[in-house]
């Protein structure tokens, strides 16, 4: 067998074909939501600098997050952070070595999933009942 | 690295249709299977080939159906298998999108109307469903999977206590056929780096083992941020094996022995 031949072997298809999992959904979703506390972050980050910039930025800064738009975001936001957080309990509990059964693999899967958009819900309720919107 | 898509020379192009049932055949007789194809002397692309296979003269697991269109239909069709229930390892291969053996899979087991059929995923393809396993086989050697002692070797064998010997269940079944390193992500991103579910198993194996004596060598051999710590839990491994075991928890195993040594 030549090199030359080894070298040109073509790669064997690998995501195109493999079936969807939810064990690897949900570890795409960690990364994901991860990935995404980042802007999450950035935006807390606007709203704590422009507390420190006076009333007329501040007001700026609460008009946009009091929009649709914002109020999306920040929606969008919480639940990403509950997912993540949710996510990042599963991977505590996995390091300790249980829990790595498939059967409890998919329970804690959907448990992740069902609990995520509960909390971040409620949190939204809980939210909008203090500030008196409900 | 994380390349999403094939490379140009490994795109995956449209195939032949080998033997359409006739219009007026039974219904649910001809099976509908696609096979990757690739022809190392051709110069050519890898393909997709359409056989239909007769269930009424054919056996029904996967390889039968394989072994029926290499006796039938098309004698060029390559593929590696030997024992024909599920202790060699040879005949693993992606068959409905999972990885698994051809042997000890049932073609009414399938989801998908049609059986498509791959090569391991991410691997160098020799020919048709035969990947190049030299890393792999590499990667296990690395490993140094066999008995490791300073003690003077006894009169007899090695002793071990029922409880130890036990500890070895759910380890020692592995027989190397590589379908949870190749369901891995991280071991097609990272493989030339990253050992790997079934080698972190068998590494595993040995450092488990009562009778070895060389545990904290393997366990720094192993403290690497990619050869041990590229494994996310992402759980494709355990629910790919055939042989039902679970490279997932064998790692956390690893990772939880490399926390209490220290």
């Amino acid at each position: 067998m030549t090199n030359k031949l080894e070298a040109e072997r073509p790669l064997s298809p690998h995501l195109q074909i493999y079936r969807p999992m939810l064990t690897m959904l949900m570890s795409i979703a960690h990364r994901i939501t991860g990935a995404s506390l980042a802007i999450g972050f950035a935006l807390l980050t606007w709203w704590l600098v422009a507390t420190s910039m006076g009333p007329d930025a501040y007001s700026f800064v609460q008009s946009f997050f009091g929009s649709f738009i914002g109020r999306a975001l920040l929606f969008a936001f919480t639940w990403a952070l509950i997912h993540h957080m949710l996510g990042g309990i599963r991977h505590l509990i996995w390091d300790t070595g249980t829990g790595l059964d498939i059967p409890t693999v998919e329970r804690f899967a959907l448990g992740t999933i069902v609990g995520s958009v509960t909390l971040t819900v409620l949190v939204w309720l809980i939210a909008y009942y203090v500030m008196g919107g409900l | 690295m994380v390349q999403l898509t094939l490379p140009k020379n490994s795109k995956i192009k449209k195939g032949k249709e080998w033997n359409p049932p006739a219009v007026d055949a039974e219904p649910d007789r001809w099976r509908e299977y696609r096979v990757y194809r690739y022809d190392p002397e051709g110069g050519e692309n890898p393909r997709v080939d359409t056989y239909w296979v007769d269930t009424e003269d054919c056996g029904p697991m996967v390889l039968d159906a394989l072994l029926w269109i290499k006796n039938n239909i098309d004698s060029t069709l390559t593929f590696r298998r030997s024992c024909r229930e599920g202790i060699c390892g040879s005949c693993s291969m992606n068959i409905d999108g999972t990885n698994t053996l051809a042997c000890t899979m049932h073609a009414e087991d399938t989801k998908g109307a049609a059986i498509a059929i791959y090569p391991l995923p991410h691997m160098p393809v020799v020919k048709d469903l035969v990947p190049d396993m030299t890393r792999f086989y590499a990667q296990h050697r690395e490993i140094e999977p066999w008995l490791k002692t300073d003690s003077p070797t006894p009169q007899k064998e090695w002793r071990q206590s029922h409880e130890d010997r036990d500890k070895l269940d759910g380890l020692y079944e592995c027989i190397l056929c590589a379908c949870c390193s190749t369901a891995c992500p991280s071991y097609w991103w990272n493989g030339d780096r990253y050992l790997g579910p079934a080698i972190l198993l068998q590494a595993n194996r040995w450092i488990e083992d009562s009778r070895d004596e060389r545990t904290g060598e393997r366990l720094d051999d192993l403290e690497d941020p990619f050869r041990l710590y590229r494994c996310h839990t992402i759980l494709n491994c355990t629910k790919a094996c055939p042989k039902g075991l679970n490279p997932a928890a064998a790692i956390a195993n690893i990772k939880r022995k490399m926390v209490e040594r220290m």
